[in-house]
């Protein structure tokens, strides 16, 4: 496996509060990474500082080698694709137009016709193609989060014509997606992944994350508390010392089950 | 495979309405603008008779097409489409649609400079440097927007990014203390200057000459050049400054280009024009509604509707009170807010912003 990004000692400081602690992460190619934790525990800010959003006060974050904020951010883009919380819009456009957003920035290479394939194609594997001709700003929650994920795969396509290591960051993705586009949204990460991606989603739900994830990264008060294989992350006596909560092993399997659709 | 077929979005969807169409529209609603724009007037000319003139032919004729008309209606189509586009780049950087190019300052800026140039110019500057050039009103107009502008970017711009809500909130405060420092004037001036300043609030194109149109024409044209190439950025922008950066747009540049085109090109216009309302509000608003917010489409479209709804605001100023003139400020705000007001009763519901 090749490390694409590397975050050494990464620390980040706002109004003297120290929201990332000297964070050592690395992401692989082909390998799905799960940022865990209580709510404030930085696993926010450390996405930020990882997909050069956000500059660290402290330590750096090289992308293949380079110091990722000192990529131009149209490069940037063609590496790395986000998918943040909630996403509010300022003018109505419709579904497609968001999704196609994803193909605006990067992609110029790609004639325009293959551009709306790629669109097309990500709307569909969202599961989000009924939603076209919607107005973003009519969409229940869930919706928009699904339309934001096709954006996502989309640029991710687009910019995969030009490069081939890249990485996909989720922000808590599933947060208002139902059972069914939650599994299905982690699956399509996890396939991701197989097809050689570095993918890093923060969630809060541990069984789903145990289930998916590759390695787990458990961060607490800004610190990385752990990191490793799901079953060695989570242990009762790290799950109390952190989330402050008693579980007992009968309801957190050391093998959680996994996903059918994989 | 029928219903694979229609699962997938077909390319008319992705747009509210077919966008040719509508910009062959425009340009035929602008060209017949000017054909009227250049016909009527305090005295009427016949279109065989302009053509005439444009043509070559001498008379009296050709001094009014040549020398007032062709002035004014050029003067007319910048003024409009700097208001407009101004509007749509403005909206699109605040992510609001209720966005005016006076957010930025330069309409406050460019009215407390040309208010202070009328109230105290005859007392402070006669004195010292005899009779006022006739060009000093719009200069220091100017001036006095392009230098809000900046201090507002400067007081927003904080290790090299720039809050948007900081400059709105500063242009806000800006904008009381203008209209403070406005409302002195007039109080303390004469009744001369206080016409002056209420003709000079109300706007007008009645001053066009060639050598305005020249004046003006390289400060409004690079923005109307280089809005298109801000498009695919303001769409991106319009989910976030997070979201368009990790989409690979330089929002910062993005930014300063913007405020820097609006600043230049809106000073221009206010300077040569006085303060005319409502057109870079109702125009963008308006063509997002039949078309949708792709920027793509609408700062073209923009300016295209920009300019024809000046002039023929104009022409009607013209003529309907012939040979005396309305201020045009009053007619641009006349005709677009009832219009405007219908196309959101009839589409109520339909826009959420």
């Amino acid at each position: 496996m090749s490390t694409i990004l590397g975050a050494r000692q990464v620390s980040f400081a706002a109004d003297r509060r120290l929201l990332v602690d000297k964070v050592d992460l690395s992401l692989e190619a082909g390998t799905f990474t799960v940022v865990i934790g209580p709510n404030g525990a930085g696993k926010s800010t450390l996405l930020k500082l990882l997909c050069g959003e956000l500059a660290p006060t402290d330590g750096a974050v090289l992308l293949n080698g380079c110091p990722v904020r000192s990529i131009p951010a149209w490069r940037l883009a063609h590496l790395r694709a986000v998918m943040p919380q909630a996403s509010d819009l300022g003018f109505p456009f419709k579904a497609v137009e968001v999704a196609g957003l994803g193909v605006e920035g990067i992609g110029r290479g790609l004639s325009r016709p293959d551009r709306e394939r790629l669109v097309d194609e990500a709307m569909a594997d969202a599961d989000v193609a009924h939603l076209a001709g919607r107005n973003y700003q009519t969409l229940s929650g869930g919706e928009r989060q699904r339309v934001h994920f096709a954006r996502v795969l989309a640029q991710l396509k687009a910019g995969r014509s030009v490069e081939a290591r890249q990485i996909l960051f989720l922000d808590e993705p599933i947060a208002s997606l139902d059972l069914k586009h939650q599994l299905a949204l982690l699956a399509q990460a996890r396939r991701l992944a197989g097809e050689g991606f570095a993918v890093l989603a923060v969630l809060h739900d541990l069984q789903l994350a145990a289930g998916v994830a590759d390695t787990l990264a458990l961060m607490h008060a800004g610190r990385l508390v752990a990191c490793g294989a799901p079953y060695q992350v989570l242990t009762e006596d790290r799950l109390a010392e952190v989330f402050g909560v008693s579980l007992t092993a009968p309801t957190l399997p050391p093998h959680p089950w996994r996903l059918a659709t994989e | 495979m029928i219903a694979l077929a229609m699962s997938v979005p077909s390319r008319r969807s992705r747009h509210h309405v077919r966008r040719w169409p509508l910009i062959t529209a425009l340009i035929g609603l602008l060209v017949a603008m000017c054909v009227l724009a250049m016909s009527l007037g305090a005295t009427g000319i016949p279109l065989a008779r302009v053509a005439a003139a444009l043509a070559g032919a001498a008379g009296g004729d050709a001094l009014i097409v040549l020398q007032v008309r062709l002035p004014r209606l050029c003067l007319g189509l910048l003024i409009g489409a700097a208001l407009a586009v101004s509007g749509a780049l403005m909206q699109g950087l605040f992510r609001n649609p209720l966005a005016d190019p006076g957010l930025v300052g330069v309409s406050a800026g460019a009215a407390l400079a040309a208010a202070a140039t009328i109230v105290l110019g005859d007392a402070l500057l006669v004195p010292l440097v005899g009779p006022l050039p006739f060009g000093i009103l719009p200069v220091g107009a100017f001036a006095g927007g392009l230098l809000t502008t900046l201090g507002l970017y400067f007081v927003a711009t904080r290790s090299g990014r720039t809050s948007i809500a900081t400059m709105l909130l500063a242009g806000v405060a800006f904008g009381a203390l203008a209209g403070a420092v406005m409302g002195l004037f007039s109080y303390l001036s004469d009744d001369r200057q206080l016409r002056d300043l209420s003709f000079w609030s109300l706007g007008s194109l009645s001053g066009a000459s060639w050598v305005k149109v020249a004046t003006v024409a390289p400060l409004i044209l690079p923005m109307l050049i280089a809005s298109p190439f801000l498009a695919r950025g303001l769409n991106a922008l319009s989910l976030g400054e997070a979201e368009a950066f990790h989409l690979g747009i330089p929002v910062q540049r993005v930014k300063a280009l913007a405020i820097l085109l609006v600043a230049v090109s809106v000073g221009a216009s206010v300077a040569s024009a006085g303060m005319i309302g409502f057109v870079g509000i109702v125009v963008p608003h308006v063509l997002r509604l039949m078309a949708g917010p792709d920027h793509r489409f609408l700062l073209p479209a923009s300016a295209l509707l920009g300019g024809a709804l000046l002039v023929g605001a104009d022409t009607v100023a013209r003529t309907i009170a012939a040979p005396a003139e309305l201020p045009i400020g009053i007619l641009t705000a006349a005709i677009g807010a009832p219009f405007f007001l219908w196309l959101l009763l009839r589409r109520q519901g339909g826009v959420s912003s």
